[in-house]
Formats: structure tokens, sequence, C-alpha cells
């Protein structure tokens, strides 16, 4: 099913490509909305968040959440692959243990305790947000690799495929709706927490809503808002929609 | 034996690699900070901790790593404290001591080991809680009795001691005041999704979408339309900054585990046991009291559990559009470059959050548990 496959009909009640022609005329069209604003707040004197452009800052955005999430999925899908091995099952328990509870950890409260420990900046930010994806990455993975059932295992192992190849062709195949189910949990939480990260120095969307509620600027915070939310909206569709064909290929 | 070995793999460089120092402007190792006997004494469940892998994982010996490791984490706070002080003397009351990653690494590999061992015992919820509130109590002792005065996080604590006590009751009003209209809405919403299905095929979808859009713009959206309104209605105090958005925000926040676990909890109760209510006489009131509910509750309280984690995390987010509470003090000082004040904000939100987990645990585990043992005798 490829968007040039697409009836148009098909295509206007998409909520994947409704949210994403959203969102790209946003964060391009959002300097044209100037005179919009400026007719809302007569009062301010920049209506608009013209410090850096919308286009760098959802880059930014972009390219913070991706850093962070693929590092939590190298990681944490190495630490929930390995737990699930006859030689790494002792540290199961403790690394089940580590991601519950440490998603009772709040994610702001993460993000602002890196400064103490690591200073301002993006890296600390990276760092934060890489450690709190790992948790509902791990926690999946673990379930999605415990619910591959051991018939099939057994008949893997009786058809000649050694682990590698029993983890790689049936157990991740098998388990990836539910890891891709841990993914989007940590991708989502990481938009939202990447945006209160331009409180501890990253430049991402967030800095608009920032500076705009530190100078009572409301058409900044509008802005950035704005952005912010298609993006989240748009990179859930997305999943939703990775989610479908991963199912439908996983039944085949 | 290899069981031994494993766990002494993870222990040791845990422990034996970790930057043992305290920093304070320039650092102070732990070897300078262990002074005189009872220095000693604080760091001797280290040793035992060192030890516990080697010997059998009898209860006994759980028992001890358990014991070992929250005197550890214990002791380590207590040499801080006495540290702090002693470098306190002779110098200017501005002079801080904080605590640096070696303390953090080595309370966190203190408390790792307790948790761990706490659940390899098999200890329930209540059992957990006791471990940690006895842990908890010890650090609180230190607290209460002034030894931890001397550092850098208790010192903001003495020149905002007011503030400090203010946000901690408004960070829990607010959360407070978003469960209300969150569980008189959410509840219903539930028990009607559960009943007709085009309801939960039309609540769930909006408020997926809300559970997706970040917090900070939410926060952000709500503020044009209440300052709209607010303009419209001078003297109603409504207003775009302050509580009222942010409890608003909450609450849109909090609706999804509580409708979708609500929903979920009653369908998962059986058909056969509310045919055999309906067959013992009992009305649909008494059968939604009496069976739906306690069956239910588990899964209900599993939501809410969810729902008020969350609002404690949220409500620290809040801060920035002015609703104060704990993030009020933990955004002041990330944006004057207050690292202590930093976790003045942050360390009392995550204890929030950890607190309110693990009360409802215990609700869950009792919840269950009444359930386990009423129908679960008669069940094949």
């Amino acid at each position: 099913m490829t968007v040039a496959g697409m009836a148009p009909r098909e295509f206007l009640t998409d909520r994947l490509m409704l949210g994403l022609v959203a969102l790209v005329a946003l964060v391009l069209g959002m300097p044209s909305l100037k005179p919009l604003f400026a007719t809302l707040y007569p009062g301010l004197d920049r209506p608009l968040y013209e410090a850096e452009s919308f286009v760098r800052l959802t880059l930014d955005h972009m390219a913070l959440v991706g850093v962070s999430s693929l590092a939590a999925i190298l990681l944490g899908g190495g630490a929930g692959i390995a737990v699930t091995r006859p030689w790494g099952r002792e540290f199961r328990g403790l690394l089940e243990t580590v991601a519950t509870m440490g998603q009772t950890f709040p994610p702001v409260a993460v993000l602002a305790l890196a400064v103490p420990v690591m200073g301002f900046g993006s890296e600390p930010a990276l760092i934060a947000l890489t450690l709190y994806a790992l948790l509902p990455v791990v926690e999946n993975t673990v379930a999605g690799l415990d619910g591959v059932p051991a018939p099939v295992l057994d008949s893997a192992r009786g058809l000649g495929m050694g682990p590698a190849e029993v983890l790689f062709r049936v157990e991740l195949p098998l388990a990836a709706p539910v890891i891709l189910a841990g993914v989007r949990t940590a991708v989502i939480i990481n938009v939202g927490t990447a945006a209160i990260a331009s409180t501890v120095g990253a430049k991402t969307l967030g800095l608009p809503i920032i500076v705009g509620l530190n100078g009572s600027n409301q058409a900044y915070v509008i802005q950035g808002a704005l952005i912010v939310a298609a993006l989240a909206v748009v990179i859930d569709a997305g999943f939703d929609r990775l989610a479908g064909w991963l199912t439908r290929w996983s039944q085949r | 034996m290899a069981l031994a070995a494993v766990v002494a793999a993870i222990a040791l460089p845990f422990l034996g690699f970790a930057p043992n120092r305290l920093l304070s402007g320039r650092p102070v190792p732990l070897w300078n900070a262990v002074q005189g006997l009872g220095g000693a004494v604080a760091l001797l469940p280290g040793l035992v901790l060192l030890a516990t892998p080697f010997l059998r994982p009898t209860r006994f010996g759980l028992g001890l790593t358990v014991a070992a490791g929250g005197l550890l984490t214990a002791g380590l706070v207590w040499l801080a404290g006495a540290q702090a002080a002693a470098l306190a003397q002779g110098v200017s009351a501005a002079a801080r001591t904080s605590f640096a990653s070696g303390f953090w690494v080595m309370a966190a590999a203190g408390l790792l080991a307790a948790v761990d061992a706490a659940r390899r015992l098999g200890l329930g919820a209540v059992g957990r809680l006791t471990v940690g509130a006895a842990i908890a109590g010890l650090v609180a002792l230190q607290l209460v009795s002034g030894h931890l005065d001397a550092l850098s996080i208790l010192k903001e604590y003495a020149n905002r001691r007011d503030v400090f006590a203010d946000a901690v009751l408004r960070h829990a009003v607010l959360v407070a005041s978003a469960l209300i209209p969150t569980l008189l809405v959410g509840i219903p919403l539930g028990v009607a999704a559960h009943r007709v299905q085009a309801v939960g095929r039309a609540v769930f979808p909006i408020l997926n979408v809300v559970q997706t859009v970040p917090s900070i713009a939410l926060f952000g959206l709500l503020m044009a339309p209440l300052a709209a309104l607010g303009a419209m209605l001078p003297g109603s105090g409504i207003s775009g900054v302050g509580p009222l958005p942010a409890v608003i925000a909450l609450t849109l926040y909090s609706l999804l585990p509580i409708v979708r676990n609500t929903a979920v909890g009653l369908d998962g109760v059986p058909a056969p046991v509310r045919e055999a209510a309906r067959g013992m006489g009992l009305t649909p009131r008494q059968i939604f009291l009496r069976v739906d509910l306690p069956l239910a509750l588990p899964v209900f309280l599993s939501g809410l559990r969810i729902t008020v984690v969350q609002a404690v995390g949220l409500a620290a987010v809040a801060a920035l559009i002015g609703a104060g509470g704990l993030g009020a003090i933990m955004f002041q000082g990330l944006f004057a470059n207050a690292l202590d004040l930093v976790l003045l904000g942050a360390v009392p939100v995550i204890l929030l959050a950890v607190a309110a987990d693990a009360l409802l645990s215990i609700g869950i585990a009792a919840a269950t548990h009444r359930i386990g043992v009423l129908p679960g005798r008669s069940a094949p």
C-alpha cells in the first residue's frame, strides 16, 4: 500500500497523511502567519518567533528524539535479548526491577537531575532522554521475547537452526509488534521531554514556548505548541501505520 | 554456585570501579570522608554486600543483602553529612558540599542490591514497602536530627523552608484537584464504554490523541482560549496561566488510564460469574456493586496508579505556566543555574511519585488478594 496507490478519498481521510501535511505546512508556513498573529496580539512588538527558524528547531528536535531513541533501541533491545538468553538469565530480575521502578520517575525530574550531574546543554538532555527511553524498550523486548511460544522455538531448533538464526528469524520477528509498542511509548515520551529539554539548554521546539512563557509572549507559545503537538500526532500515527504493517507481515 | 559468581560479576564493577568521591568545587575522595571509627562503620555494609554474592542464596543470605544494601545507602548519606559538617568548619557559611557522581553510583548500587534481594526473597508489596520505609526512615532520622544540615541541598532548604512546604502542598493540591474531576467523569465514562461499544469507539481515539500531545504543548494550547475567556468574563478569575489550565490539562491526561482501566476491568469480569449472581436473585444494582466492582477493582486501581504517578510528573511541568508546586523550585533552579535548587525541586517530585506508586501497589495487592480468596476458592 503506497501513497501513490491510494485513492484520493482515502488520502484525505488518512490521519497520518493529513497530520504530515499539517505539520509541514505549519513548519514551513509559520512565517507567513505573522500578520495573523499580529492581528490576534496587537500588543506584541514581535508576534513571530524569529530567533531561530522553525525548520531548524524542528530538525534539531527530531534529531534529539531520533538519536536518543535509536540509542535506547540498540542498548535496550540488546539488554532485553541478553537477559532472555540462558547465560544472561541471572540479570533478568534486576533489569526488570530497574525498568519498572525507573518508569515511576517522572521524565521531567530525570531531565532536571541530568543538569546537576552532567551540566547544561544538548548532551545531558540526550543522555537523560536515552536513559528514560531505555525503560519501555527493555520492558517490551523482554515481554515480547517471552511471549514466543516454546513449541515454536523447539521446532525451529528441530529444523537445525542455530541460536543466532532462531533469534533473528523466529524470535525477533514474532516479538516485533510488542517491541515496537515499547519503542512507540519511548519515542512519544521523548518528543514531549525533548520540548521541555529547552529548559536545560537544548535547542528544540520547546524553545519558543519557554521564551514565550518567560516573556509573556503568547504568540510564541502557540507557535511552538502547535508544531510540537503536530509532530507528536504525526509520529504516533506513523507508528500506528507501522504496527499495522508489522502485524500483517508477521501473520503471513 | 554459578549463580553466585554471576551476581558477583554485576556487583563487583558496580562498586569496585565507581569513582569514590564527594564533590564540592574540588572533588573529595571517599577515603578522605572516612575519618575515624564512625566512617569505617558506615561503610561496613558495603563490604558485607561485596561478600554476599559468594554466600549461598539462602533466605538468610538474601536477607543479609537487603539489610546491607539499605544500611550502605543510609551509611553513605551519613558519611556525606559528616564530611560536609567537617568541611564547613572554618569556612564561610556560603560554602557548599553537594553529592557527586561517586555518591550517586554507590547509593544506587546499594539500593539496587537491596531491591533485587528483596525480590528474590519473594517479598510481597507490603514487605517491599516495609524495607523501603526502613531505608527511608534511616535517612529521615538523619534529616530530622540535623546531621545533614551542612549539605548544600539542606542549606537551600533552610533558605526557603516556607516556600518548600508551600510547594509540596501546592503540588499535592494540583494532583488532587485534577483527580476529582477525572474520577467523576472517568468512571461513568468507563462504565459506559464497557456497556455500549459505540461509546468506547468514540471516546478512546480522542483520549489517545490527547495522551500523545506533549504536556508543554497542551499547556500552551490551553493558554490562548482560557486567556480569551478570561478577557470576555472579567472578574471570573479565569486566566491563561496559573492553576486552572494546569488542572484542566492534568484532567485531560488522567482520563485515559481511568476510563480505559475501568472498561477493561469490567470487561474482564467472567460472564458465568454474573450469570450465577443473577441466578442467586441479585438485582442489577447489587450485581454491579457486589460482583462487578470488586472484581474490576485491581485493574481499576492500576489505572489509578498510572494516573497519579503521571499527574505528579505533569504537575511539575505545569510550573512553567505558573501553576506553582515543586516544579517551580526546579525550574527556578534551572533558569538561575542553581543546581542545588534543581535537586530540591526534582528529588521530592521523584519521591512523591515513588511513594504514590508504592501506596497504590499495596492497594492493588490487597484488592487482588481479596478476590483471590473469595471467588478463587470456588473457581475450578
